[in-house]
């Protein structure tokens, strides 16, 4: 099995925007879980709904729903990036923005679940100890749950490796651009004498899916035990 | 110390409403189980708002209808029923975590001889995950006391320790407190450990405090209600074992208790009022190993029972009779009586170190 340039090209890309978005999206899933676990506030449900929309919303919705706002027409593409001079739409970054969001809700819940099974009174100690809310959260809550935050970005890094609809839309499916390994696949199952080049690619993405999830498992197996 | 509490909290089937101004540096608050004794733990650290009301510490107001001093600024020690020690630090970075946190100016214990009075000093190297309970809940106390706070509260801080631990830690807990002067206000629904921790508690009840009265006169006032009696507690030394009994010291004189305190040279016990008999004279003979020649130093009711305070001269005990006996006796103040008491009938607290402090 040898890799052509465009594969290669491809493999290196989803791997780079996964990285990236996983990476991004780090600080906001951990505020985000903290916010969901640790406040008590009007609306929390809202923002419950909100965090986990792009679980259930087709990724294709949430490329075009990113497409009408980042784009050239778009609220935050016409007032914000224009007059910075940054184009978004159709460049890696796009795809970056799209696995971002899809990937978010995987992240928040796993970081969630480490939260909550940290113990209450835990907080309590600290705070009597004279540790503020901000202080209590880096030095109790954040060693405490970060199998969890691993797991989380582990997921997510592996779901952002699949990330096809949104990202096709925002970003489009350009040859070393934006071309990621799912794209370059559905390039290659649509040309007539690419069914060897989509099997070589199916299995470089087999094998990263395996090794991530068996690490999210590793972890998730030492935070039962942890328990 | 000076604590100024005027609060009320409501929830779904328990309100809470106290008014009390608490003067003294060490003092109980006494109460059964869902009297609202957490709560107030709570209130007074900040870890939860009263719906109204206000709190002052030493003049400083810590919680009004302007504003509520977060738990971390309060500088309110808490020692809760378990340790929760942090998971992933060391016991010396557990212990140092508040040390840290606390402006320098307000530093004033010292590491090494708070380390030395825990009896921690082998322990500073391990993580708190392979610690025995009494040895987490030593840790548990040296950090909070390390945080240097102007009050500690101590909530049940022996309930989930066994019998043997719980006086051992009190023992900790006295020595530390009395060493560093640290005003504290310890909260349990036990009335002995009451006793070994303060001279004054404040009665707690259904949300409300009903008065503030010496543990003592709160342990002679419930002798005829509880099980056990009144609970008189020794502090014994020197042990010496004779003819199949162990001798002690109690306060220049000799009490023997039985061989299955061998292993306890010095320690704190506990006597029943219901095992002291007496007499009128003295027996010519009698299987009681211990029989003691007092003087009634006064009487107290309780219920249907009359509880008699002997001054047995190293000592005072306390026993209890009916009325009968009473006037069988003829006991009144001044008068002499025998005391005896079986070897058998004591039972051991706490071992304790040659001139700990025993609470007695």
């Amino acid at each position: 099995m040898t890799l052509n340039a465009a594969e290669y090209s491809a493999i290196l890309l989803s791997l780079k925007v996964s990285t990236v978005a996983t990476l991004l999206t780090l600080p906001v899933g951990f505020a985000t879980a903290y916010i969901q676990t640790y406040r008590q506030f009007r609306g929390k449900v809202a923002l419950d709904v909100i965090v986990n929309l792009p679980l259930t919303l087709p990724p294709v919705v949430i490329g075009y729903l990113l497409l009408l706002i980042l784009g050239r027409n778009g609220f935050i593409g016409q007032h914000i990036l224009q007059p910075l001079g940054i184009t978004l739409i159709f460049t890696w970054k796009a795809a970056v923005i799209a696995t971002a969001v899809v990937g978010f809700p995987l992240m928040v819940r796993s970081i969630r679940i480490g939260m909550e099974s940290i113990d209450q009174r835990l907080l309590q100690a600290s705070r009597t100890l004279g540790a503020g809310w901000f202080d209590s959260m880096v030095t109790v809550i954040l060693p405490l749950s970060v199998r969890g935050v691993l797991a989380g970005s582990a997921l997510m890094f592996a779901r952002g490796l699949g990330e096809f609809g949104a990202t096709i839309i925002v970003a489009g499916n350009i040859p070393g651009v934006t071309q990621t390994i799912p794209l370059a696949i559905y390039d290659y199952a649509a040309s007539p004498d690419g069914d060897s080049l989509a099997m070589t690619l199916c299995l470089v993405s087999v094998a990263i899916s395996v090794v991530v999830l068996l690490f999210h498992e590793y972890l998730g197996r030492r935070m039962l035990r942890m328990e | 110390m000076e604590l100024r509490i005027a609060v009320n909290k409501r929830f779904s089937a328990f309100a809470l409403d106290v008014d009390v101004t608490i003067t003294q540096d060490r003092i109980g608050i006494f109460g059964p189980s869902g009297s609202g004794k957490s709560t107030l733990v709570s209130l007074i650290s900040g870890l939860e708002h009263p719906d109204g009301g206000t709190i002052h510490l030493n003049g400083e107001a810590l919680f009004d209808k302007h504003k509520s001093i977060p738990p971390d600024k309060r500088r309110i020690g808490v020692i809760f029923q378990h340790p929760h020690l942090f998971p992933h630090l060391s016991v010396t970075a557990n212990l140092l975590y508040g040390y840290h946190r606390c402006a320098a100016e307000h530093r004033r214990i010292d590491f090494d001889s708070l380390i030395d009075i825990l009896q921690l000093g082998h322990l500073l190297e391990r993580g708190v995950n392979n610690l025995s309970g009494g040895e987490k809940q030593r840790v548990a106390i040296g950090r909070a006391v390390l945080s240097n706070p102007q009050l500690l509260l101590m909530d049940e801080p022996l309930s989930a320790l066994d019998d043997n631990l719980k006086y051992q830690i009190i023992m900790y807990l006295k020595t530390t407190c009395a060493r560093f002067n640290i005003p504290f206000i310890f909260i349990s629904h036990s009335l002995i450990e009451m006793r070994l921790m303060t001279d004054t508690a404040a009665i707690i009840s259904q949300g409300r405090i009903s008065e503030i009265c010496s543990t003592e006169a709160l342990a002679r006032q419930r002798m005829a209600y509880s099980p056990v009696g009144y609970i008189n507690i020794l502090g014994l030394n020197g042990m010496t074992e004779r003819s199949g009994l162990c001798a002690y010291n109690w306060n220049g004189g000799e009490l023997l208790l039985s061989l299955g305190n061998r292993d306890t040279p010095n320690g704190l016990f506990e006597l029943s009022s219901k095992d002291i008999i007496l007499f009128k004279n003295h027996p010519e003979a009698i299987s009681a190993r211990n029989l003691l020649k007092c003087t009634v130093a006064g009487l107290f009711e309780s219920g249907t029972k009359l509880g008699v305070e002997l001054d047995c001269g190293h000592g005072r005990l306390v026993s209890e009779i009916v009325p009968d006996a009473a006037r069988e006796l003829g006991v009144e103040a001044g008068r002499t009586v025998y005391a005896a008491f079986k070897a058998s009938a004591f039972r051991r607290l706490a071992g304790t170190e040659p001139g700990q402090e025993t609470g007695q």
